[in-house]
């Protein structure tokens, strides 16, 4: 009974909030190196997927949520904690449908148009593609005209 | 040796180093992997008091976690993109290099073409803006993007997440087919 709480105990004090943060900018990086080399930050991927020209997109986000989908099964069943000591626990998405599909079709079609969800947004600017800049900054004007209209939007 | 390092992976190793992002991020520390929400912690920390809607209120120091994830994103690009860069043009299939030609874009070593980062041309300007725009308003709205809705949202079997996932390539099949295009003209 004492067993399980010490390692709790002894998981909170040596995961420190620095190193906890550290292990996240960690983790952006190792998904930053993904998605350059399995070329999902690729404009001309993109372009293919949308036109279905090829497999390739299609391949790596079907074995993405595969392997995701396996895995976090794997953690739930074995109640796994994670380094900080809690059970984990998967957030459930609000309910409702009009958001999904209208804020959807609003993010897919700006993401036919310069290739680029959130994180390439961030990689290729990491790697030197600096018009990402104004993708960026049209970005968060877009994500505040949200916050403005929000209450008049059907959710 | 070199080749290693600069050559791109294919689908089927990229793929699940994608799907690990999300039981890695629960094991570091209870995190539900996801981007777009960068967007709005940014507007959260860069909007003055006054002029600030409430969605915007709320204590983004609790969310730091997403914010160095970003972070690293940046130095993942610069790593893989500057550094392991690929010096060959992509490997697309014979009818994607037939579409570019039609779009009077030219297949170069990069991720993106050079046609569309060239600012003399008003056009990349509008491009990018709309795009960048669509790509804000759009994730708030839906509640998520790739990363939340297609990779975690599905591989943790929820519903709204399909009709997300569902909802982003219809828009992307209009936007890449028609309305690029028609931009391009």
């Amino acid at each position: 009974m004492t067993d399980r709480s010490t390692i709790v105990l002894l998981r909170t004090r040596t995961f420190s909030p620095v190193l906890s943060l550290l292990s996240y900018l960690l983790a952006g990086t190792f998904f930053g190196v993904v998605l350059v080399k399995s070329e999902a930050a690729s404009w001309y991927r993109i372009q293919e997927m949308f036109r279905f020209q090829s497999v390739h997109m299609y391949g790596l986000i079907g074995s993405a949520v595969l392997t995701g989908m396996l895995i976090t099964w794997l953690l739930r069943k074995v109640q796994a904690r994670a380094l900080t000591g809690q059970t984990i626990h998967v957030q459930a998405k609000d309910p409702g449908l009009p958001r999904y599909i209208l804020g959807g079709l609003t993010f897919g079609l700006g993401w036919g148009l310069a290739g680029v969800c959130p994180g390439p947004i961030f990689t290729l600017l990491g790697s030197g593609v600096w018009t990402m800049l104004i993708v960026l900054l049209f970005a968060l004007v877009g994500t505040w005209l949200y916050g403005v209209l929000r209450d008049h939007l059907p959710h | 040796m070199t080749n290693l390092l600069t050559s791109p992976w294919p689908w089927y190793v990229g793929g699940p180093l994608i799907g690990l992002m999300v039981p890695l991020l629960l094991l570091i520390g209870n995190k539900t992997f996801g981007i777009s929400a960068n967007l709005r912690h940014a507007c959260a920390i860069l909007l003055p008091d006054a002029a600030k809607p409430g969605f915007f209120r709320y204590d983004w120091r609790k969310e730091r976690w997403n914010l160095m994830f970003a972070a690293g994103l940046v130095l993942g690009g610069l790593l893989a993109g500057l550094v392991c860069a690929n010096p060959e043009a992509t490997h697309l299939s014979v009818q994607a290099i037939h579409s570019l030609q039609g779009l009077g874009v030219t297949l170069h070593p990069g991720l993106v073409p050079p046609e569309l980062v060239d600012l003399h041309r008003p056009v990349v300007w509008l491009i990018l803006s709309l795009s960048g725009l669509l790509v804000g308003f759009g994730t708030r709205y839906g509640g998520g993007c790739t990363s939340g809705h297609a990779i975690t949202g599905l591989s943790t079997l929820q519903f709204p997440s399909l009709v997300a996932t569902v909802s982003f390539f219809v828009g992307g099949i209009l936007s890449a087919n028609f309305l690029l295009p028609l931009l391009l003209k």
